[in-house]
């Protein structure tokens, strides 16, 4: 059975002046599907992504979603950002709200998927707090959480969880397969941590150093929640790291 | 157990109590500056190490304080007149200042083309001290108040515009991100990106414009005033009454710091999502 690509990405090429950072990349993304990149530091991820969201454009080659030119008028895409970008001056409920009253969701669908959201992340204590009030790793939930909550047709993760300590890390891994879970959304999740990216991938793409290429492809099909003692695991994991040993 | 929850309670309860012993010891600590200050200039009064004349002592300007709440001599308005008169002129010029210069610096900072076209005006008047508009202003606007009402304006009106301005160029571009991601328009990013996170330098400058004109006021009311307290404290230096002087001075300043706690309150109000300092 064929699955319908939901985001194709053909012959992406990036150069800023004579500096050659992304060549000649294609890959799909099918719908539903959670893809994590990992790719040495400075290959160029952080390009790949804002090509992806549009906020630069591409020397060569396209993005589409559904067929179309990606386009954040048009799609919905969402973006979670390395570093905390919750609105300081909106509470948790104000910053869930935010994309989807720029896209002019109907005030009771809004409401709907927020409370869907809070209940899920467990957000009820904080409904009207600042992120000021909140700790680093509570605030990127509410960020994961607005995400989530525009159910976009493609949701893009840069290293969301670089800055948090590994049991928060683990925590929150099993919160964003919880909310991909419900919401079904397509996920592109970027990571350096090979063990963070089997863990939560459906699909692993590795990425070559600067220019950045895809260099190989892995299906991890262990089920979830996934263990990451079992020998299964490891060894996706060891197949990766052979890849990369190059790093 | 229940021994433990005790000693913690009477832990907590002897912090609260340092805390508040601290606040008192700060408190008394200010308050004695001020105290001690006073007393050695009435001293220095009274022992005649000071001409009376030259600088009244602290207890006669607080007499001339009372006497003028009520008396309208010699400088031909009770202090209340005074106050009120330059109440309302600070509040024209001011309360105009900030609402065409905070949003011109908004949107100057946000729209480049309008940036080019406005900042080198901008940039050439910004050096000019508020007095120097004197001459002008009695030239255009006759000796009213519109014509202090108007240095006062241009006293307020930059330190609005600049901050503003800051404000909007530090915006967090990775917030404008998050917004762009959105399908944010333009206009949506500063609206819901942009202006909100310039509020508390746009604050700032509403603050220090509060400062500039009120202190502007003085001058503004050399300009041929009948009442006002610039223009008491002119009075009283050529009826040659240091009480006088000193009552408009003390006046200025208490006010002044009414003010600037006023405008502190707004901006806490406005600005609730910021982090305590």
């Amino acid at each position: 059975m064929e699955e319908k690509a939901k985001v194709r990405v053909e012959n992406l090429t990036k150069a800023f002046d004579d500096l050659l950072v992304l060549d000649n990349v294609s890959f799909e993304v099918k719908e539903g599907d959670f893809l994590c990149i990992v790719g040495p530091t400075g290959c160029g991820k952080t390009t790949f992504l804002n090509l992806l969201t549009k906020l630069i454009e591409p020397t060569s080659g396209q993005i589409l979603i559904d067929g179309v030119p990606a386009d954040p008028h048009k799609h919905n895409i969402s973006f979670v950002f390395q570093e905390p970008s919750a609105f300081p001056w909106l509470t948790t409920q104000q910053n869930l709200e935010y994309g989807l009253k720029i896209k002019k969701i109907p005030k009771k669908e809004m409401e709907q998927r927020v409370n869907d959201i809070i209940e899920l992340l467990g957000l009820e204590r904080f409904r009207n707090a600042y992120p000021h009030e909140m700790s680093v790793s509570m605030e990127q939930r509410v960020v994961i959480g607005r995400a989530f909550a525009m159910h976009p047709d493609l949701l893009l993760m840069d290293e969301p969880y670089g800055q948090m300590d590994i049991k928060m890390r683990y925590y929150l891994e099993d919160e964003v397969i919880k909310l991909w879970k419900a919401t079904g959304s397509t996920v592109i999740f970027i990571t350096h941590n090979l063990e963070e990216a089997v863990y939560l991938a459906n699909r692993v793409l590795v990425l070559s150093n600067k220019p950045a290429s895809v260099k190989a492809e892995f299906q991890v099909d262990l089920p979830r929640p996934r263990n990451v003692s079992s020998p299964d695991f490891i060894e996706i994991r060891k197949n990766i790291t052979d890849m990369i040993k190059w790093w | 157990m229940g021994n433990d929850i005790t000693t913690a309670q009477s832990s907590i309860e002897k912090e609260r109590q340092n805390q508040r012993r601290e606040k008192l010891r700060l408190l008394m600590l200010s308050a004695g500056t001020v105290l001690v200050l006073l007393a050695l200039w009435e001293a220095a009064v009274r022992l005649g190490m000071v001409n009376a004349k030259y600088l009244c002592a602290p207890t006669t300007v607080l007499k001339t304080f009372f006497i003028k709440l009520t008396d309208p001599k010699p400088d031909g308005a009770v202090l209340g007149v005074h106050l009120w008169t330059s109440l309302k002129l600070v509040f024209c010029g001011y309360s105009l200042a900030v609402a065409v210069g905070v949003p011109l610096g908004l949107f100057l900072s946000y729209y480049y083309t309008l940036d080019k076209l406005i900042s080198p005006i901008f940039e050439i008047m910004r050096p000019i001290p508020p007095i120097a508009w004197i001459p002008l202003s009695l030239i255009w606007l006759g000796i009213g108040t519109t014509a202090k009402a108007f240095i006062i304006f241009v006293a307020a009106f930059v330190p609005c515009v600049i901050n503003s301005y800051t404000g909007i160029r530090l915006t967090n571009p990775v917030l404008i991100s998050v917004a762009k991601t959105c399908g944010a328009s333009r206009w949506e990013i500063f609206t819901t990106v942009c202006i909100p996170s310039a509020m508390p330098m746009a604050f700032t400058g509403i603050r220090v414009a509060l400062g500039n004109a009120w202190s502007t006021l003085v001058a503004a009311e050399l300009i041929a005033a009948t009442s006002g307290l610039g223009y008491m404290i002119q009075q009283g230096r050529s009826f040659g009454r240091s009480d006088i002087i000193i009552v408009g001075m003390f006046t200025i300043g208490i006010t002044g710091a009414v003010l600037h706690w006023l405008v502190g309150l707004l901006e806490n109000r406005v600005i609730q999502w910021r982090a305590e300092r």
